[in-house]
């Protein structure tokens, strides 16, 4: 390794370090976020170095986009109302208390790092890992690219279990909502002609990335994760800018498409033990196809559940309204 | 110090991080931001070691968990701030019960001195 990519790397990392050690202690919350969008985009960079491209286009996506957007309009919506007065509860040796529990975190927490590192410095150098065996097996895969490989065939039960995982995150922020529908009622955004304009062109171009992106995954980085998440993107954008489209679908269209690769999985799975193969044991000669078709309800399904997540975070108008209305009755 | 080495140092360092975030931190929105950076610490440990273990390309069981990692933690971030959410609507409050607030905090303080 030479000097230069030695600095770079250190660099990096040191930079990664400083930056969520800043967005972690920073007294400003919105000061907060904004570290920590850069503390994505520079992870982003991490995994570029650590030859990751995958995961790069999914931290980029997510780690510096979604998860900002959604910290930035969680911080809008508490940041709306007063925090009312706790009664009686907060005391002093409370207060002193708390400063004295946060030393012993801290210290408590130096000593863990000082044994972590020493673990990750003592790791054997050579442990072999799985890269021969997956090398070995991309033949039978049906894609050219180890990660698509990995995620849709090798380990399939995982992503299939993920998309279970995000469909489930989907119903909680529906029942924390108390609504079933999605309709917001809102009309955040003050309708300009640059705006409008801005959102008609990159919408279209959205979707274009997000289906190239998938066709990319067979061979190289890229696949349905990325796919959706731009897609879901899409459908922020969408929403930030006055045309929420899940709300205007049916509910049993966005939900039927956010259940979507959930069952496309079951279905393949379902199938292959039918025809007496492991669950998602796909037939010789046609993993590509199957793939083709799993990763395209995924993606959808990722989009749309993305999409579906962030709206559902907003409150109906009727509870809005109670909203502007309780605090007030609070502080009497 | 081989490259991995230089990241997987760096992870453990973000993981004890925003350990204490979450430990420090009131504010609900901060406890999950510093959960999220603990999480990327962890990523970060195994894209590391995938690296260590690279043959022709680094190992890709590694980089296939990270991946369904990331999506995993936005969506419990997603319930979690639909939990903060609520918790906010209900009480008026953005931090914990019994975990005073910045504000509250500074306020005992005066009334202690003053």
């Amino acid at each position: 390794m030479s000097a230069m990519e030695w600095a770079l790397d250190g660099v990096l990392a040191a930079a990664i370090t400083v930056v969520a050690w800043r967005a972690l202690t920073v007294r400003e919350h919105f000061q907060a976020i904004v570290l920590f969008i850069t503390f994505g985009l520079l992870m982003a960079l991490a995994w570029v170095r650590l030859s990751a491209p995958d995961v790069a286009l999914a931290e980029a996506a997510i780690g510096a986009g979604l998860t900002g957007v959604l910290l930035l309009d969680a911080l809008h919506y508490m940041g709306l109302f007063p925090v009312r007065k706790q009664t009686g509860e907060t005391q002093v040796e409370k207060g002193l208390s708390a400063r004295w529990a946060r030393l012993l975190a801290f210290l408590a927490l130096g000593g863990l790092g000082v044994v972590l590192l020493g673990v990750v410095f003592n790791l054997p150098r050579e442990a072999g890992g799985l890269a021969g065996q997956a090398q070995g097996a991309m033949e039978k895969s049906g894609v050219e690219h180890p990660v698509t490989a990995v995620l849709l065939n090798f380990r399939a039960y995982d992503t299939w279990l993920e998309l279970g995982v995000l469909l489930l995150a989907l119903i909680g922020v529906l029942c924390a909502r108390g609504e079933t529908t999605l309709a917001s009622g809102h009309n955040l955004s003050p309708k300009g002609q640059v705006l409008d304009w801005l959102v008609r062109w990159l919408t279209p171009v959205l979707v274009i990335v997000a289906g190239y992106l998938l066709w990319l995954g067979k061979t190289t980085s890229g696949g349905a994760f990325q796919a959706g998440v731009v897609l879901g993107a899409a459908g922020v954008l969408l929403w930030l800018s006055g045309e929420p489209v899940l709300e205007r679908l049916p509910g049993v269209l966005w939900r039927g498409l956010a259940a979507l690769g959930f069952a496309a999985f079951l279905a393949v799975g379902l199938a292959s033990v039918m025809a007496g193969r492991y669950f998602l044991e796909y037939p010789e000669g046609w993993a590509g196809a199957l793939i083709l078709w799993i990763e395209c309800a995924a993606a959808v399904s990722i989009g749309c559940t993305l999409a579906a997540l962030f709206s559902a975070m907003h409150p109906p108008r009727q509870s809005q309204l109670s909203l502007e209305k309780q605090p007030k009755e609070g502080t009497e | 110090m081989e490259q991995h080495l230089i990241y997987a140092s760096a992870s453990m360092v973000l993981f004890c991080l925003g350990l204490y975030g979450v430990i420090a931190q009131r504010n609900l929105l901060r406890k999950i931001m510093a959960l999220n950076i603990t999480g990327s610490g962890v990523f970060l440990l195994f894209v590391s070691i995938a690296q260590r273990d690279a043959v022709d390309f680094a190992d890709p069981v590694p980089h296939a968990m990270v991946l369904t990692g990331i999506v995993i933690a936005l969506s419990s971030t997603a319930f979690a701030l639909a939990l903060a959410r609520s918790i906010h609507r209900e009480t008026g409050r953005q931090t914990l019960r019994g975990e005073p607030s910045r504000e509250e905090e500074a306020d005992s303080q005066r009334e202690q001195s003053g």
